[in-house]
């Protein structure tokens, strides 16, 4: 999937993620910060990458605030910023797609 | 040198005869030489021991450079005592190398990190650190490591001379010209001042600062003014508002709740619950909340507490006051309801810090305990708790009375939530041990109860009572696979706090932190 405009998914609130992707023209560029960096930084970032890599994104500014929210919290809210980020998260979500 | 809970001590940190922790019970009949301070002879009368300033204080007690500074934390979050004479000391008088010496220190002291980060303060020894301190003392900026002691193990260590204190400075609600101070009366009431008892006996020098003068004399007196040698009256030593809170509350979450129901089960499960028990929770949720499932079972049995000891807080005096508990036995008050009440309810008495938890005396309260409920930030598998280093690796808390209860008590119970946002309360390995699994017995957890499998004994209770519980393995892997399995914290070779057991042997050592930065490759 291709990024056409800034967006953005998540919130501040503990346990939650605030994940925002920007069109980028050099691959993934991940800016990230984390309440629980040190022992979970390098999950959060192999997660975030994963998820981008299984919805086809390949050129993207992306930056992750975390407050310590759990995987699963990590990918809905990066799904949801690049749906948003195309114009396609108001329907036709590829449920148990590239959505799982 | 690898200690009998697995950490790692640095050779040289083995000096003068300090040793790595050995157990429980290691130093059990030993004997020590009490250390003795030094002090002025006030034999001329004089009429009154007021000073002008903290300046004029520091002067005539010699305050000079590389010193030892002692505190007591009864102001707790509130406290301006801490600031004002480190600011009298350091920015009027220009000294330096100075030493902290605190019974706990809190968010209300971050100013000091500014010290600490000019060089002027050059060692800290405290039970709690948090805030910014915590901060620059975990990135290493402290010229000597903190030492991190319990309650009890303060006390000890400054009767055996490992702590000398050259002026101790005790705030105080109220104090007459001569020095006479009591926690109650002023406009900034803490109630009790258990902690500051020792440190009066044995500095060298005592300073009195306090925001309210009463008559001669103020009696009962917690500090009394045959160990004083100057008063001071400042403006405010404090802001009542953070001193005590209002009134502890109960909490109404339900899984706290769920929690506080289990441990009053496990403690009814057992043979220590029966007329005259004694018992001491902590004021977070769930600690807390377990006194309102305990009097159920207490009316139940048609038993009675005999007497509750700790930081003490309305609850608790309300059960005293109902006639449901004998006495009262109090270091420090957490709310007014407490502070109102020391002294004046029948059978709500004081007590110092030494009679409290001190494990080198000849009978702490702690040592006679038959429960204590507590918190932990982390637990592991072997049942060592950590209360200090957050899972981040910095310092951020305290040990308390923690470790003394736990080691004193018959049964001593954490209870805790399983995960905290993303970070496993259960887990395989604590980032720093402050208080010894061997000291620790039951764990309750909203996701299960797991009983250390050093007490058979409370197994079989559980059992017989058809309690269920799991292993604490079991509670581990549940959190791992609710959070993910954290990856190993990496440290630098600096150590930047000394954790020492309640005993002065060795417990763990907090090493500066090599935080992970996701843009590195790897």
């Amino acid at each position: 999937m291709e990024i056409l405009k800034p967006a953005m998914a998540g919130t501040l609130e503990s346990s939650d993620a605030q994940v925002t992707v920007e069109p980028g023209t050099d691959g993934i560029q991940l800016t990230l910060s984390s309440s629980v960096m040190n022992q979970y930084g390098r999950q959060i970032k192999a997660t975030v990458l994963e998820t981008l890599e299984r919805l086809g994104v390949n050129n993207a500014q992306v930056t992750v605030v975390d407050k310590g929210a759990l995987d699963c919290t990590l990918k809905a809210r990066v799904e949801c910023a690049v749906f948003r980020s195309c114009g396609q998260s108001a329907a036709n979500i590829p449920w148990g797609g590239a959505v799982r | 040198m690898k200690n009998a809970v697995g950490r790692e001590i640095p050779d040289a940190l083995l000096t003068n005869g300090r040793e790595v922790y050995q157990g429980k019970n290691y130093m059990d009949g030993k004997y020590i030489q009490k250390a003795s301070p030094r002090t002025r002879r006030c034999e001329k009368p004089v009429d009154t021991k007021v000073v002008a300033s903290l300046v004029e204080a520091l002067k005539q007690c010699g305050a000079k450079d590389g010193m030892t500074f002692s505190f007591h934390h009864h102001l707790r979050d509130g406290d301006y005592v801490v600031n004002q004479v480190m600011a009298a000391a350091i920015d009027e008088l220009g000294l330096k190398d100075l030493t902290i010496a605190a019974t706990s220190l809190g968010s209300a002291h971050d100013p000091i990190a500014d010290y600490i980060e000019e060089g002027k303060v050059i060692g800290i020894q405290t039970s709690g650190i948090r805030g910014r301190m915590g901060e620059v003392v975990s990135a290493g900026k402290l010229k000597t490591p903190a030492i991190i002691r319990s309650h009890g193990g303060r006390p000890r260590a400054i009767e055996a001379g490992e702590v000398h204190i050259d002026i101790a400075f005790i705030a105080a609600p109220t104090s007459d010209c001569m020095g006479n101070c009591r926690g109650i009366g002023g406009k900034s009431n803490c109630g009790s001042m258990g902690y500051a008892m020792s440190d009066a006996k044995y500095a060298d020098h005592v300073v009195v600062v306090t925001d309210c003068l009463v008559p001669f004399p103020n009696m009962p007196a917690s500090v009394e003014a045959i160990d004083v040698d100057a008063v001071v009256v400042v403006d405010s030593i404090g802001n009542p508002k953070k001193i005590a809170s209002a009134a502890a509350r109960i909490s109404q979450n339900p899984r706290d709740l769920m929690m506080a129901e289990n441990v009053a089960k496990v403690i009814a499960s057992t043979p220590y619950f029966k007329e005259g028990f004694s018992f001491q929770t902590g004021v977070g949720g769930p600690s807390l909340a377990a006194n309102l499932f305990l009097e159920q079972y207490m009316d139940e049995r048609g038993i009675k507490m005999g007497w509750a000891i700790g930081g003490i807080c309305g609850p608790m005096v309300e059960m005293l006051k109902k006639g449901k508990v004998g006495k009262v036995i109090d270091v420090q008050d957490f709310d007014l309801d407490a502070v109102n009440s020391i002294n004046q309810t029948p059978n709500h008495f004081e007590m110092s810090a030494s009679q409290y938890a001190n494990p080198a005396n000849k009978g702490a309260f702690v040592n006679s305990l038959d429960f204590v409920v507590l918190a932990a930030l982390e637990i592991d598998t072997g049942f060592n708790v950590n209360v200090l280093t957050g899972s981040d690796g910095v310092l951020r808390g305290a040990p308390g009375g923690h470790p003394d209860t736990a080691a004193g008590s018959k049964c001593c119970i954490i209870v805790t939530p399983l995960v905290r946002g993303r970070m496993a309360t259960v887990c395989e390995h604590v980032v720093t041990v402050t208080t010894p699994g061997d000291c620790v017995d039951v764990l309750v957890t909203d996701y299960g109860i797991a009983v250390n499998p050093l007490r058979p004994d409370l197994i079989e209770c559980l059992d017989k009572a058809g309690i269920p519980h799991v292993t604490i393995e079991e509670l581990k892997d549940k959190a791992y696979s609710l959070v993910g399995r954290p990856d190993d914290l990496e440290w630098e070779d600096k150590v930047v706090a000394i954790l020492e057991a309640r005993d002065g042997t060795i417990l763990d050592v907090v090493r500066k932190i090599k935080p992970y930065d996701p843009n590195k490759a790897e």
